[in-house]
């Protein structure tokens, strides 16, 4: 990845001084993005999901989880279901790649069994919500090709718009727009469009707070499914950094023993 | 520190359709089990103590109604070996018709014929943790003899096993002192384990005592078991093979288990999933195996939704290729709330002779109901 954070940061520089192709703006805006995200190291946060059907009836989820930040590759993850509690101790270990597989093991406590898993199932919906594991997977430059849109506003804060196309295997999406925020370089909110072309989901992130006085994080998503009627919000509830966590903290032995 | 309670309460119906062998059995009956979990950790996670009681009373049979301690260790973990004294369950293997591999832990066969209801091990377990690999150490102070339904239980043999009377190779019977080790280790998209058992066999022999009334005796014999466990993760293909070679005084075998899980994602434009799995179920003692799965294949189909309810369902058969003996399985479930999940549960024997070790369950087609409440 460095090659092309190089690379990518040659051409944000050069935009500036000589015509920039949509594309390249793009791909210098997701290498800003990724630039500033960089660093955090590792992170333990505790969240939780609301469900709710066409209907408007609710189901809640709790889970938390732990992230390892690996250079120059997708991060480490471990996730941990609280509730409901009949799947409360199932844990799911991920270990991102940009194009390559992800490799992705499941912990079923009933039976003290440790399963790989595929990973082809990127669009398959995540705990039975509105987000796919590929919306909540580690963000990688790599991942997609970018197009610039325009300069525009989004709830009074100034924001690029720009298209983003999957790279990796097995996606649902055939693109994505991104209305990504001038001064944190988050997303304020994506449009996600399927394989056949038409507007699937929309997510907005709400509520950004500062950690580390360097890393914006939303403390609220919402994900709605127009096709469906269905939606979930996220809660981020806790975010703690400088846990000290090691890649021990991410193999198959520590899966047995999340909790 | 933290600490917590979690687990939970089953009431359960079974329904059995067939009339029975015995004079002495049922064609219904309710249950209830109980599991509760208190859990404990400190030093930053890296010590944890968890005690985890289980309890089933059911209505008629008296061997069925029992309790158990299916877990009650302390663990230790540091950056490269974990220690775990206690009781515990530890699973082994890849497959899902049987698990051949799979030896740590007897069955506690009255709470389900599959095999996969295991009782608390009493152990001593150094993982040893390295850039190869983990080499899991275990010595097994105290064994435990497998569980079977009592005289008015279904999902029995003619005639019932009695478990007062167990007979054992060892001289020191329950006392004897098992060890094991396995090596378990991935690269890229392989996950494999090698490991090797040497103690008292957790499948017992019959011997049948024909008096005052015949019924069968458990034999426990030693026994040296080596296995193999792989599995290749290759998209949406999973490739799974699992391969023992078991020694004793009495005879020496080979079986082994291997197939494949294929799952179509998002079928239809929905979410749920579907996947198809197929495993050949082999023996190379054949129709002397005390096995029913000699030369048998299994399909089946798991229905997985995805929804806010994680409803699935597994439908599957086993068809032994010489006899046609054919086993027939349903289980479903579904959460509702929070809470509560319900389950479905059904088995079929078809065409099964009298010289397969399933012929007592021939007249045991049942249906199984389960409302659990969780908390």
């Amino acid at each position: 990845m460095k090659q092309i954070i190089v690379v990518g940061a040659l051409l944000f520089i050069a935009g500036y001084s000589y015509g920039q192709t949509a594309e390249e703006k793009g791909l210098a805006i997701a290498v800003e993005a990724d630039k500033r995200d960089q660093g955090w190291t590792d992170q333990a946060t505790t969240l939780k999901m609301i469900l709710r059907n066409r209907h408007g009836d609710e189901s809640t989820r709790e889970i938390h989880g732990k992230a390892l930040e690996v250079q120059g590759d997708g991060d480490k993850s471990l996730i941990v279901f609280d509730t409901p509690r009949d799947v409360k101790g199932t844990a799911f270990l991920s270990y991102t790649h940009a194009l390559k597989p992800d490799e992705q093991w499941l912990y079923l406590p009933a039976l003290k069994r440790v399963k790989r898993i595929s990973s082809s199932n990127k669009s398959g919906p995540f705990m039975g919500s509105e987000f796919a594991y590929e919306d909540i997977s580690s963000q990688e430059v790599e991942k997609y090709k970018y197009k610039f849109i325009k300069d525009d506003k989004h709830e009074g804060r100034k924001v690029f718009v720009t298209e983003q196309y999957p790279q990796y295997k097995h996606s649902g999406y055939t693109r994505q727009i991104v209305w990504l925020d001038k001064e944190m370089y988050q997303p304020l909110k994506i449009e996600f469009y399927d394989r056949k072309g038409s507007l699937l989901k929309t997510l907005t992130q709400h509520e950004y707070k500062q950690y580390l006085n360097k890393y914006w994080r939303p403390s609220r998503m919402e994900m709605v499914n127009h096709q469906t009627g269905k939606s979930t919000t996220l809660l981020w509830l806790s975010y703690k950094y400088k846990n000290g966590f090691s890649v021990r903290d991410f193999d198959r032995n520590s899966l047995k023993r999340a909790r | 520190m933290a600490s917590e309670w979690s687990g939970y309460v089953v009431a359960e119906y079974r329904y059995f359709s067939e009339e029975s062998l015995s004079a002495d059995q049922h064609d219904s009956y309710v249950s209830v089990s109980a599991q509760p979990e208190w859990f404990h950790q400190w030093d930053r996670g890296k010590q944890s103590f968890a005690f985890v009681p289980f309890i089933r009373e059911d209505q008629y049979d008296d061997e069925r109604s029992h309790v158990d301690i299916r877990e009650l260790t302390w663990l230790k973990a540091a950056e490269d070996w974990e220690l775990r004294i206690g009781i515990r369950k530890v699973f082994w293997g890849v497959t899902e018709s049987q698990h051949l591999v799979d030896i740590i832990n007897q069955t506690d066969l009255v709470e389900n014929i599959d095999g996969e209801d295991k009782l608390g091990q009493p152990m001593v377990n150094l993982a040893l943790i390295n850039d190869w690999g983990t080499l899991d150490l275990f010595v097994l102070p105290y064994f435990r003899e497998r569980t079977f339904p009592g005289v008015e239980g279904r999902l029995r043999t003619t005639p019932y096993v009695d478990t007062d009377n167990a007979q054992y190779e060892s001289d020191k019977k329950e006392q004897h002192v098992d060890y094991a080790l396995r090596w378990k280790h991935y690269i890229g998209d392989w996950d494999f384990g090698l490991s090797h058992f040497y103690g008292t066999s957790r499948d017992p022999r019959f011997v049948l005592n024909p008096v005052p009334e015949p019924v069968f005796v458990p034999y426990y014999e030693l026994i040296h078991q080596t296995g193999l466990d792989v599995q290749a993760t290759l998209g949406a293909w999973l490739w799974k093979l699992e391969v023992i070679r078991r020694s004793s005084d009495l005879e020496s075998y080979s079986a082994a288990t291997g197939g494949f899980e294929y799952t179509f994602y998002g079928v239809m434009e929905s979410a749920a999933d579907i996947g198809l799995v197929m495993e050949y179920l082999y023996d190379d003692r054949g129709q002397l195996a005390s096995t029913p799965f000699q030369d048998d294949l299994m399909l089946g189909v798991r229905l997985t939704l995805n929804d806010e309810s994680s409803t699935e369902a597994l439908v599957g058969v086993i068809d032994d290729r010489d006899s046609r003996a054919r086993m027939y399985s349903i289980e479903a479930s579904r959460r509702f709330g929070n809470h509560w999940k319900m389950s479905l549960e059904g088995r079929w024997f078809d065409n099964i002779p009298d010289t397969d070790p399933l012929y007592s369950y021939k007249n045991d087609d049942v249906i199984q109901l389960e409302i659990a409440y969780y908390f």
